[in-house]
């Protein structure tokens, strides 16, 4: 579904990522692990192409991803989950209405059963009309799961989803994420927190890649 | 989709009120110069002024000579001798009421009313050179050309005006669009994140600017006209200042400029949005 083929990629005259070699495929379990700096959130952007490579080629779902037009890259978007440390939420709106934007967006009416469903699932039903302001940091990471898979993408990505939450909400956000793996969807989770990685390594056979000077590299057995 | 920004919508409904209050009196303007150029060319292009000049003794045969010259004259409709009380009304401007005009060796002045197609003025002037040497023809082309020059000049003007208004009120729509973009980076990473095309994110605000531009303009325009309807205008006959309002179907014309505030806001904040979009990735 996502192929990263020798993919590098420069900021301001420094090359953070270098000749990355990457395939997400369907049903798959990823972590993406490396210090702080290391180019996590930066080949998360590359694998949904809010960023574009230097060098290399970059594949989502069979099409080179710098030969999209801009508008084939936001329906291809659409196909993609993404989940952010910070949930990137429209504050002034409702979380159901945050939730649903992704239909909004593409023009789409939003199926009000679903969106129920889905704050139900996540926890959040009671929450529905509240700013994103007045939630907590579990509830914010749990609404954002919510808006990235309201359009039953084909894969999530997540950074560091658990970031900002406790130990406890993070076993429940990674229980809501192997729910969805198990049910298809390919999930690439990029963090530190290598407790979760062992948390999620005992219930699925989730594959560890690390980042490290500036390549990527599957993590060793420890993991 | 957009957060409320009271600051631009202020500042582009202020400005969108302004410039339609403004282009109100510029179409005024337009249409009085138009309506004033019209009836000089048409009043006076009509008519022409015969002034015989002659000794007492000979005004009377140099006055039918002149008569006869314009009876035979093809294109002349009617010609009408001006009475005393006439050059006396003439005058009294100047010289004020009770002018002992049989006292003056004034000129006596023949009022000519063309036919449609009109007379030859070159053809008549070389007659009367010949039979009446005193008379004078006055075709009014002389003083009626810079009169309507100077109209159509003023109509060109208040219309430059219009689209100087126009041009404003893109620039404004313009910055205040592309403040409101700039402060809305935020809601437009988001919007691109779950995958919104350019032109969903132009259209949220394309939507608010087009909105503030037709309330802005609305009000703008009503005032306008208000103050036209309520402004004391000198009579019709006054010259220049006269008719500035609207009148008649006129009326209809200034409701003409709210759409085409919102056609300028549209455009212009589209034409930003999509620069913006596009430059920012």
């Amino acid at each position: 579904m996502i192929r990263l083929a020798d993919v590098a990629h420069r900021y301001s005259g420094r090359e953070l990522l270098a000749g990355v070699e990457l395939e997400i495929a369907g049903g798959a379990f990823l972590f993406l692990t490396g210090p702080s700096g290391a180019g996590k959130t930066t080949l998360l952007k590359l694998c949904y192409g809010e960023l574009q490579p230097s060098a290399g080629r970059v594949e989502l779902f069979g099409q080179d991803m710098q030969r999209l037009s801009r508008d084939a890259l936001a329906d291809t978007r659409r196909r993609i989950g993404v989940i952010h440390q910070d949930c990137q939420f429209l504050d002034h709106l409702s979380i159901a209405d945050n939730v649903a934007l992704p239909f909004l967006a593409a023009g789409r009416p939003v199926p009000a059963d679903d969106l129920r469903e889905l704050l139900n699932w996540v926890g959040l039903e009671d929450r529905a009309e509240a700013r994103p302001p007045t939630l907590s940091g579990g509830e914010r990471q749990r609404a954002a799961l919510a808006r990235a898979v309201i359009m039953s993408p084909e894969v999530v990505l997540a950074d560091e989803p658990t970031g900002n939450v406790d130990w406890e909400m993070s076993m429940r956000l990674l229980s809501l994420l192997l729910e969805l793996n198990r049910m298809g969807t390919a999930v690439m989770i990029a963090t530190h927190d290598l407790a979760l990685i062992r948390a999620a390594k005992a219930q699925v056979s989730a594959r560890v890649l690390r980042i490290s000077e500036r390549q990527l590299q599957t993590a060793g057995s420890d993991l | 989709m957009v957060p409320a920004s009271g600051y631009t919508a202020l500042l582009t409904g202020a400005t969108a009120a302004a410039m339609a209050f403004l282009a109100v009196f510029a179409l005024a303007l337009s249409l009085a110069s138009g309506r004033l150029a019209d009836r000089w060319s048409q009043t006076l292009a009509q008519t022409a002024t015969l002034r015989i000049s002659a000794p007492p003794s000979q005004m009377t045969a140099q006055t039918a000579a002149v008569l006869e010259i314009l009876r035979t004259t093809p294109g002349v409709a009617s010609v009408r001798v001006l009475e005393s009380d006439e050059q006396r009304a003439l005058l009294e401007p100047w010289f004020g009421p009770d002018l002992p005009i049989e006292a003056l060796a004034l000129p006596r002045l023949i009022e000519i009313i063309e036919a449609p197609d009109g007379f030859d003025p070159v053809g008549l002037r070389m007659r009367l050179a010949a039979e009446a040497p005193g008379a004078v023809l006055d075709d009014h082309t002389r003083w009626r050309r810079p009169l309507v020059q100077a109209a159509d000049a003023l109509r060109l003007l208040a219309l430059g005006s219009i689209l100087l208004i126009a041009g404003a009120l893109a620039a404004m729509v313009t910055l205040a669009a592309s403040f409101s973009l700039a402060a809305n980076a935020q809601v437009i990473r988001v919007l691109r994140l779950v995958g919104a095309r350019d032109a969903f994110i132009a259209r949220a605000f394309v939507r608010r600017f087009t909105l503030r531009g037709l309330v802005g303009a609305s009000i703008g325009t009503a005032a306008g006209m208000a103050v036209l309807a309520l402004m004391p205008l000198a009579p019709a006959r006054d010259g220049v200042f006269s008719g500035l309002g609207f009148s008649g179907a006129d009326w209809l014309l200034p409701l003409l400029i709210p759409p085409l505030a919102v056609l300028v806001a549209w455009a212009a904040t589209r034409v930003t949005a999509f620069r913006v979009l596009r430059r920012e990735g």
